[in-house]
């Protein structure tokens, strides 16, 4: 992999979660979603992670990988406890900015050295002093990453590795390959939730299973890294600290760009040499490493933009990982209205496919007729966007975002002069984000419910796990069971989310001159609780009503049928209590850690809960998750037993959280 | 001042890990009375404060806040209390008037008119965005919803900072304003002007201690007042006489400072040498300050900074001794 494109940084590209949690499928939904708070990041997040989970539930190979992908998700996040955690290590990191660069020399090489990189981008005059400092911004910014990008890699890398020998073991025949390839080609649902195949060898399958996880993981990782050092830190107000220094107006964006580039390039590289050691073929797998590569790059790119445009730093993680799973939807759709190629074995995805770059990782038929010139398009695209983010920069303050801040109302509303009308003022945009996110998906999910006898055809895997929720019943029932399930868990990661507002709030300072109002400890954590409540029980309602009316459109099946995707909805509701009380007590007992504590709960839930039955994990470690304990409606009869317990777990673990956070001190 | 303190604080230790922000504070606050809070960063000021709204626990130490405890009832009190934080963080998509009006009702209402009137005088836009405040935009907020909301006691820790002159000015007049109608005041701060201009009463913390507490007269008392004079006779001798400092003396003319106890001798042996001009300078909290901290600069700084050793620390060394 030595003939990589340019831009090679020196320093070991890494980054710190800060923003960032939860890689992984719904995973990453969550992380999205974390860090994006703005409602398109979750909306993002939740298209995203639910394509990613049902792509990995198809296979037990990618199931694997997406299983794991949830727990990597929660290492990911024990590294940084959350957004606000920024600041903490930022104050450091920000005073060393402030000593950069006295010299202009050591700068300057800097500039030299990048300088083919952006420079030709942006084509702006006296452009070596611009990028002035860039090379000592790099060094920052991968020191402050050190922990959170490695993570990320190694974390990518087990799951590569994982999905690898997963899919060697089970498609190692070429026959089962051929079956597969034959299976999946003309099935709608299955060209949709997996991705197109274009062969029956064993990296073209690899392909197909595992790409478009990998590919919206990758595009979560690149584009808060970017934020994360760009609009980030001029929002702490360490931008200003380093822009003060001898330091040029593009040296930010560039050095953030270059530290994700870099990090993208190892992760290919990376992935390549795996592909090898598993034996495929060297030009496959040196395609596959460039496209993970251009894939990460496009997304650090559109970053870049949207954190210009942006009016804050969870609004530039949310536009951009709303574009990340637009990106992925469009794919999903353009496959799905594709066709079986004459072959039988490959398919022909529709335009949309070609819109998105996740599209074009797999377009570019790795394994089988390898297309290399589709890495021109990555490159067109990155150099376009690189372009005009640098060109949104000269016309950008610091700390501001395009779109001009509007003036509001001088007095408060009567719903926003109580904790709970804070609460929610706060929560709304992230409700409705994930609300957008989750139904869109919820549509598309009950849209294909009745296809879902041929999709099951399609992986043995898929069948056994449907198998494992619950001991019979119709497949449709079982289906319902396994969606609602999976839309519960991403249900789950915006309660976590929603909970941990409670941490931020404290971590920002904002908390200080609330609490030294009339209002306890306990109402702080009541208001934000209220919301969450009210939010997940729409949620959750909602998307049962969405599946099934469009199951209803598309199948013409209502009256029972309908209801029993509501009630699965809404009798997963305890399972998402317990994990947001599981966070209430992270947030009073250990503080510290409850945004790990949480997403690792996310990602535990969907290990244990959703894919389970695939890694024959036993019943007690199945039992610790509290989905595993909803009652498999409409599948099976309503046990109230499991209802009612979950409901007293989640209230006695708030209850706990609220005691022990009324006990120690805030954070100030 | 009536007899029950609005504030009691007594061997008040807080430690942060191995960091002890507090050491056997003490602190008492009389009612109706500005109580300035006087000291360097760092010397636990913010800590009191916190532990004062039952933000912070104590490790030991008695706390008594309008005759409760700040952590027990913590929502009682705050009924009856207002903060201002001297770094104000605000909800970025809120504007400054919607901050001013959640912090106000849930402190238990605060008086419409009064609001609009503060408004206007602290000259605050509250129809922005709190993220596109500067910093004393964010303060004025704060300030705002404090002072429109009618409590007993408005606790101010640096309210000032960031604000420009003539806002200090408004604010000034905003604290007269509430200690005329019956409440009181405490007022961290680290500028001593304001503190003076204000306070009845003032404490001095320094690394979590409590190094000095009286009335400003109190404290001036403790300060010397220097003194240059011209005479016509020689003024051999000046410096041996008790309660004189620093005396530089060059024939008829010198420079000293002298204690508030010796001024009546020191101005009758001066007018026996026939005075020709005599200028002096009042004591100041300054000095005060500077003495209680100057140990520091004595030790550390003074050496490569001769005008950081002036009257002040030179003999603050052995008065800072006897004050521990």
């Amino acid at each position: 992999m030595s003939a990589q494109p340019p831009a090679t940084p020196g320093p070991t590209g890494r980054r710190r979660a800060g923003a960032a949690t939860a890689p992984g499928a719904a995973g990453a939904s969550g992380g999205a979603g974390a860090s994006g708070g703005a409602g398109a990041a979750g909306a993002a997040g939740a298209s995203g992670g639910a394509g990613a989970a049902g792509a990995s539930g198809a296979a037990g190979a990618s199931g694997a990988s997406g299983g794991a992908g949830a727990a990597g998700g929660a290492g990911a996040a024990g590294v940084t406890s959350g957004t606000g955690g920024a600041g903490a290590v930022g104050v450091t990191s920000g005073t060393g900015g402030a000593s950069v660069t006295p010299t202009t020399g050591v700068a300057d090489g800097g500039t030299g050295m990048h300088d083919p990189d952006h420079l030709g981008a942006s084509s702006a005059p006296g452009s070596a002093s611009e990028l002035t400092g860039t090379l000592r911004l790099l060094r920052l910014a991968a020191r402050r990453d050190r922990v959170v990008l490695p993570v990320w890699i190694v974390t990518l890398a087990v799951l590569w590795m994982a999905s690898i020998a997963s899919i060697a073991g089970l498609y190692g025949e070429a026959t089962a390959r051929v079956q597969y390839a034959v299976t999946v080609a003309p099935n709608v649902v299955a060209r949709a939730f997996e991705g197109p195949i274009f062969g029956t060898s064993l990296g073209a399958v690899l392909m197909t299973e595992t790409f478009g996880v990998f590919a919206v993981l990758t595009g979560v990782m690149s584009l808060q890294a970017v934020v994360r050092h760009t609009r980030l830190e001029e929002e702490t107000g360490r931008a200003e600290l380093v822009g003060s220094a001898v330091v040029g107006r593009y040296a930010a964006l560039t050095a953030a760009l270059l530290l994700t580039f870099g990090t993208n390039l190892l992760l290919g590289t990376v992935v390549t040499l795996l592909l090898l050691a598993y034996g495929l073929p060297a030009g496959g797998a040196i395609l596959v490493g460039l496209l993970l590569m251009g894939v990460g790059w496009s997304f650090a790119a559109v970053a870049a933009i949207t954190a210009q445009v942006a009016g804050s730093a969870r609004g530039a993680n949310g536009m951009a990982g709303a574009v990340l799973g637009l990106a992925y939807f469009l794919r999903a759709v353009g496959d799905g209205l594709g066709e079986g190629a004459p072959s039988g074995v490959a398919v022909i995805s529709a335009w949309p496919s070609w819109v998105s770059p996740i599209g074009w990782g797999q377009q570019a038929r790795a394994f089988a007729d390898e297309r290399w010139w589709v890495l021109g398009l990555f490159a067109g695209l990155v150099v376009a966007c690189v372009w005009a983010a640098f060109v949104l920069t000269r016309h950008r303050d610091v700390g501001v975002g395009m779109r001009p801040v509007r003036a509001g109302p001088a007095t408060a509303s009567r719903g926003l002069r109580s904790p709970v009308g804070l609460a929610w003022r706060l929560q709304r945009p992230a409700v409705v984000g994930w609300t957008t996110g989750l139904l869109l998906a919820a549509g598309v999910f009950g849209a294909i419910g009745d296809e879902v006898d041929a999709f099951l055809e399609t992986s043995d895997e898929l069948a056994e796990l449907f198998a494992g929720l619950v001991e019979s019943g119709e497949l449709v029932d079982l289906f319902v069971v396994f969606l609602m399930g999976l839309l519960a868990v991403a249900v789950g990661a915006f309660a976590v989310q929603g909970v941990l507002r409670l941490r931020s709030e404290e971590l920002s300072g904002r908390v200080e001159p609330l609490l030294s109002t009339a209002i306890g400890r306990a109402r702080w954590v009541a208001s934000h609780m209220v919301v969450m409540l009210v939010a997940t029980t729409s949620m959750l309602l909602l998307i049962g009503a969405t599946s099934g009316a469009a199951f209803g459109l598309v199948t013409g099946e209502w009256g029972e049928r309908f209801w029993g995707w509501v009630l699965a909805g809404l009798v997963s509701l305890p399972a998402v209590w317990v994990l947001a009380g599981v966070v209430v007590l992270a947030v009073g007992v250990l503080p510290r850690w409850a945004a790990a504590i949480g997403w690792g709960a996310i990602g535990a839930s969907l290990v244990m809960g959703q894919m389970g039955a695939l890694f024959d994990l036993p019943q007690w470690v199945l039992n610790i998750s509290p989905f595993t304990h909803v009652p498999a409606v409409p599948a099976e009869d309503l046990e109230w037993l499991p209802v009612l317990v979950l409901l007293a777990v989640a209230a006695a673990l708030t209850a706990a959280g609220v005691v022990a956070l009324r006990r120690r001190d805030l954070v100030t | 001042m009536t007899s029950t303190p609005a504030i009691h604080v007594a061997g008040l230790t807080k430690t942060f890990g191995p960091v002890t922000a507090l050491d056997h504070f003490h602190l008492d606050v009389a009612t109706g009375e500005v109580h300035g809070f006087l000291g360097p960063n760092g010397a636990g000021k913010s800590t009191t404060i916190r532990i004062l709204l039952g933000l912070l626990r104590r490790d030991s130490g008695e706390v008594v806040l309008l005759g409760g405890d700040p952590w027990q009832d913590a929502v009682q009190l705050h009924r009856r209390l207002a903060y201002v934080p001297g770094d104000v963080h605000l909800w970025p998509n809120l504007t400054g008037g919607e901050a001013i009006d959640l912090l106000g009702e849930l402190r238990g209402g605060l008086d419409r008119q009064r609001r609009a009137e503060l408004i206007e005088r602290f000259r605050l836009d509250p129809t922005k965005r709190c993220s596109t405040y500067s910093k004393g935009n964010r303060q004025k907020v704060a300030i705002i919803a404090a002072f429109a909301s009618p409590v007993e006691l408005y606790l101010l820790d640096e309210p000032t900072s960031g604000l420009d002159p003539l806002m200090d000015t408004v604010f000034q007049a905003c604290v007269r304003d509430v200690v005329g109608r019956g409440s009181t005041v405490l007022l961290s701060s680290h500028i001593l002007a304001e503190v003076e201009a204000l306070s009845d009463r003032i404490t001095i913390i320094r690394d979590g201690r409590q190094v000095e507490s009286g009335t400003l007269a109190e404290l001036r008392h403790l300060t010397r007042t220097a003194i240059t004079v011209q005479t016509r006779s020689a003024l051999a001798g000046l410096h041996h006489l008790d309660g004189v400092h620093d005396a530089e003396v060059e024939g008829t003319r010198a420079r000293f400072e002298v204690e508030p106890d010796a001024m009546a001798t020191v101005q009758r042996w001066l007018a026996d040498r026939e005075v020709v001009a005599l200028t002096s300078s009042p004591p100041t909290l300054q000095q005060l300050f500077l003495r209680h901290y100057g140990q520091r600069l004595t030790d550390a700084e003074v050496a490569d900074d001769p005008d950081g050793g002036d009257p002040a620390t030179g003999g603050s060394a052995e008065v800072a001794e006897t004050w521990r």
